[in-house]
């Protein structure tokens, strides 16, 4: 028996089906701009998150008030309704809360606290994972068990119940009252411990099939030192997945902010993020008071449900192998 | 008048892409008479597992079988509606596929998917249908029936799952069994055991066979007649001796000059140059013009018919002696 | 088999003793066991005897052992807000987080199933559009605040449900339960729906995923040439290929939901564990955050333990399944 006649390689591929496939698998990294120009939907969720990130910037340009002056907040605008409702009033456009705050000030500033852990948060949690995934794949040995033995453990519990005990350790090491900044990176420092482990795993993977090939035993045969080769020729390989993974937990770190904050262990009242306010706001709840707790709830799922979108567009548009 | 089991007459597969309609086949006729076996060969691409695919109603969407014909037995079966379709499926035809190791559902014992597949086609009592399942694994040549009944797919090596798949095929008396590379993907000491068992259940129930392969060896040892298959159409249609031992098509004869025999009278195989044009690329006239060392103008312009030499069919212009009266 | 289970059990027991140091070195070093004990105008004095007495002088391995042997007993020590023991506190907690969990797990998966083979199947109908988007947008709400929008709508606007609280429970010996009585059943619709949501839209959009991949596999096909019917195929074989892994992580996602809890309770005011440890977090209760840690973990491992052990009895592949889904 024999397969000789056969004048070109059999690819056993199925004949029906294939031909899209191929198509997605070829838009690689360099056709992320063209995938990009093309799906409607990425551009505005883009949108969105820069919009998100401008009004963020500029929070005290754009505010009517600095919410958190007190100096700036008259008791007699507490509770004033939106602006296009019956009982609105100038400047407040999105209403007042109860100590005269305008909304929409606060939110503009609540915005940019969020977005502040979230960045910091995800930049701690990526450096972590990336040094200890570099360090795990390349060293090997005990050294990649340990970490990895870690990774698996953590990977079992939620983020959020890591951040609260993280939270609540740190609280009770440095006391219980906390000034703003300090809670503000207690948060950070809570967050980045809490998400490394999807960027250690995957740069350690990256970093094990980089290691096998010829260009790096070449770098090492002309003496160059580890850390060198690492970080100028493996890290790079690896970018692409961390990007998804960091855009992806992103929105995942503003969620886990504003729950802590929600929950009464994130940010205090004199420097609210997002869900501070959201805290604040569902104790008017009953009282009629809605918009205290909507608008913030509303920008904060916008803002959530934009980078989801942006995520899964780029991981979709880079098709890494991502879990 | 008695009909052949299987008559295909002009069919066309169509699969849209989005860019451009993909014709997968294009034109392709033949039968298969009772107990016969008829070996369907060419490269991967050819469209051959296609045709069995349409033959029996699962070419995948958005694919669609944009034209032609399919009977079986004297009844047109591509365009009955999916229902009375599905009904023809495993009870009147009978497919095989390439993968023994993929073919079976990993969860269930392979008495299960038996019973299931035999009570969906006969009335028969769970009892009755698992006594038939048990005499079907004999007759596929699995020792100890009564107890392999029991077992997960996973616990059978892969020659012994080609065998199960087999018995699943046949276990409603199939009149057809369209076998797609049924032997590729096993250890060639299995493969001369499984095409001897699918001649022998052909022959002993009188069930036509499609044979779909890349393998000229296979062809040669199990089928009576066999089709030539080059982009989406059929290039020779004959007797197998005849077509083995004297290819008229310039394909066929690069395809039979690259099987080695000890009878053959040249010292060194022949390798046909280029490759087959993707169904995107399909050149005008004849889609072998590209290749073939005889083209001439006519090749290059006009898609050739079948046309009959003696017991053979082929689609070439150099046959076609009195181009006028075609032209006419 | 009993090599897969043992060598499970013992990873199990290596996440325990992990967790166990962790929950340790908090209970030892974050917080001061000595306050448990004492009032602020306990003298210097005192507070060496006492430290003395509980053995805190001893080497960090003996008190390591110690907290060990105290914690297989469930003895956690004594929360540092209610001047009770830990123990008595989870005790009277776990039955309210635990029927949340379950009930908002079984509408996760009942309603996370059946949309999830609904969108396979009709993958082009305009429903199936919708509830994707709608799957999306339901991953992209925090938690908390689809319990503030439900508080709103049923309990404020439209005074349905009450927006707090387990309402009336009913004593079975130390377990609570508020599944017998109208106004419990009641109290239980917006926590487990809110807690249930997120699962849900994980396992809707999972079933699709799977089901669409097993719906591309060759035996899937070949049961289409054996002329199975429709309902044979997509409700048999290919549903059943589907759960195997869903259920799977359902299973292991009960002890997210546990954790998950915390929120919704808080929402909620719901008097479970969850809420315990909130309060504890906001107080610094070390005591009570260590035997949560320990608690939740024991109830994590367990499952995860469980869930392997079922997994090799549901799959008979055992081998491959296991190391594709590990």
């Amino acid at each position: 028996m024999t397969d000789a006649f056969v004048p070109n390689a059999v690819d056993k591929e199925p004949l029906a089906g294939s031909w899209s496939d191929r198509v997605s698998a070829r838009v690689a990294a360099n056709d992320v701009f063209y995938a990009f120009r093309t799906s409607p939907l990425a551009i505005v969720a883009a949108a969105v998150v820069l919009t998100f990130f401008l009004l963020a910037l500029f929070a005290s340009q754009l505010a009517v008030q600095n919410p958190f002056d007190p100096a700036q907040l008259e008791l007699i605008n507490s509770r004033i309704a939106p602006l296009w409702t019956a009982d609105g009033q100038r400047p407040f456009l999105l209403g007042t809360d109860e100590q005269g705050r305008d909304l929409l000030s606060a939110i503009l500033y609540g915005l940019r606290v969020s977005l502040l852990v979230g960045v910091l948060g995800v930049g701690f949690a990526a450096t972590l994972g990336i040094v200890l995934g570099l360090i795990a794949g390349y060293v090997g040995g005990w050294i990649d068990s340990l970490i990895m033995r870690i990774a698996d453990v953590q990977l079992t519990f939620p983020a959020i119940l890591i951040a609260l005990l993280i939270d609540g350790v740190v609280k009770s090491a440095l006391g219980n009252k906390l000034d703003e900044r300090t809670m503000l990176a207690v948060l950070v420092f809570a967050i980045g411990l809490s998400f490394w482990v999807q960027y250690a795993r995957t740069v350690r993977g990256s970093v094990m099939v980089e290691k096998t090939k010829d260009y790096v035993a070449a770098a090492q045969l002309i003496g160059l030192p580890a850390h060198k080769i690492m970080l100028r020729h493996v890290l790079p390989n690896a970018m692409g997945p961390v990007l998804v993974i960091a855009t992806i937990n992103l929105a995942l770190a503003i969620i886990t902010e504003a729950t802590l904050s929600f929950l009464g262990s994130g940010m205090p009242d004199t420097m609210p993020s997002l869900g501070t306010l959201i805290r604040i706001g569902n104790n008017y709840l009953f009282s009629g008071e809605w918009w205290v707790v909507a608008f913030p709830g509303f920008a904060l799922a916008a803002l959530i449900l934009s980078i989801n979108l942006l995520g899964d567009w780029l991981r979709d548009a880079l098709n890494p192998r991502l879990r | 008048m008695t009909h052949p089991v299987l008559s295909v007459r002009n069919l066309r597969v169509e699969f849209p892409t989005r860019r451009e309609l993909l014709h997968a086949i294009d034109g392709v006729s033949f039968d298969i008479a009772r107990g016969e076996v008829l070996g369907v060969v060419g490269e991967s691409g050819a469209g051959k597992s296609v045709t069995g695919l349409a033959v029996i109603g699962l070419i995948d969407p958005p694919g669609r079988i944009s034209g032609g014909e399919i009977w079986l037995s004297g009844m047109r079966i591509d365009n009955l509606p999916p229902e009375e379709l599905r009904r023809v499926r495993g009870k009147r035809i009978g497919m095989i596929f390439q993968d023994p190791l993929t073919s079976l559902n990993p969860l269930y014992r392979i008495g299960d998917q038996l019973v299931e597949t035999i009570r969906t086609h006969l009335p028969l009592s769970p009892a009755a249908a698992r006594k038939r399942a048990i005499d079907l694994l004999a007759e596929v040549g699995i020792p100890g029936p009564e107890k392999r009944i029991d077992a997960y797919p996973h616990e059978f090596s892969g020659g012994m799952r080609q065998r199960v798949v087999i018995a699943l095929a046949i276990c409603a008396e199939p009149e057809l069994i369209i076998a797609d590379e049924p032997t590729t993907a096993l250890d060639v000491s299995v493969q001369a055991q499984i095409i001897a068992l699918i001649k022998r259940l052909g022959r002993d129930h009188g069930t036509a066979v499609m044979l779909v392969t890349h393998d000229m060896g296979v062809i040669a040892e199990t089928s009576d007649r066999v089709a030539v298959m080059y982009s989406g159409r059929i290039a020779e249609i004959g007797p197998v001796r005849d077509v083995v031992q004297h290819p008229l098509h310039p394909y066929a004869k690069g395809l039979m000059g690259a099987i080695p025999t000890l009878a053959s009278e040249s010292t060194r195989l022949v390798q046909i140059p280029g490759s087959m044009p993707r169904l995107s690329a399909i050149p005008p006239g004849c889609a072998f013009n590209p290749r073939c060392d005889f083209a001439f103008e006519r090749c290059r312009v006009e898609r050739p018919e079948l046309i009959r030499q003696g017991t053979q069919d082929v689609a070439c212009h150099l046959y076609d002696r009195d181009s006028k009266e075609h032209a006419a | 088999m009993l090599a897969f289970t043992l060598r499970r059990a013992l990873q199990a027991v290596g996440v325990m003793i992990a967790v166990g140091i962790i929950s340790f070195v908090m209970f030892r070093f974050a917080g001061d066991p000595v306050n448990q004990l004492v009032s602020i105008d306990t003298s210097a004095a005192q507070r060496a005897e006492i430290r003395k007495s509980l053995g805190l002088d001893d080497p960090v391995l003996v008190q390591f052992a110690r907290y060990f042997a105290d914690a297989a007993q469930f003895k956690f020590g004594v929360s540092y807000q209610f001047r009770q023991p830990v123990a008595q506190l989870l005790k009277e907690r776990m039955p309210a987080t635990l029927e949340l969990a379950s009930v908002a797990t079984v509408l996760a998966m009942t309603f996370g199933i059946m949309i999830g083979v609904y969108t396979a199947l009709r993958r082009n109908s305009w429903l199936a559009g919708v509830l994707q988007a709608i799957s999306l947008i339901g991953i992209s709400l925090p938690t908390f605040l689809i319990g503030i929008l439900l508080i709103y709508l049923f309990a404020v606007v439209l005074g349905w449900l009450p927006s707090f609280g387990r309402g009336d429970v009913v004593r079975i010996g130390w377990w609570t339960t508020g599944l017998l009585t109208v106004s419990g059943l009641k109290a239980l619709i917006m926590p487990s729906i809110t807690l249930g949501l997120f699962q849900m839209t994980l396992i809707m959009r999972l079933v699709r995923a799977e089901m669409l991949e097993v719906l591309r596999t060759d035996y899937i096909r070949f049961a289409r040439a054996r002329g199975l019917t429709t309902r044979a195929i997509h409700f048999g074989h290919a549903l059943k290929n589907t759960l195997v892994p869903v259920i799977t992580v359902a299973g292991l996602q009960f002890g997210s939901v546990i954790a998950f809890a915390i929120i919704t309770e808080t929402v909620f005011q719901w008097p479970g564990m969850g809420l315990l440890f909130v309060q504890a977090v906001q107080s610094v209760d070390i005591p009570i955050m260590a035997a949560y840690l320990l608690v939740v973990s024991l109830i994590f491992v367990t499952i995860n333990l469980v869930v392997d052990i079922l997994y090799t009895i549901v799959d008979p592949r055992l081998h491959h399944t296991i190391s594709r889904g590990a």
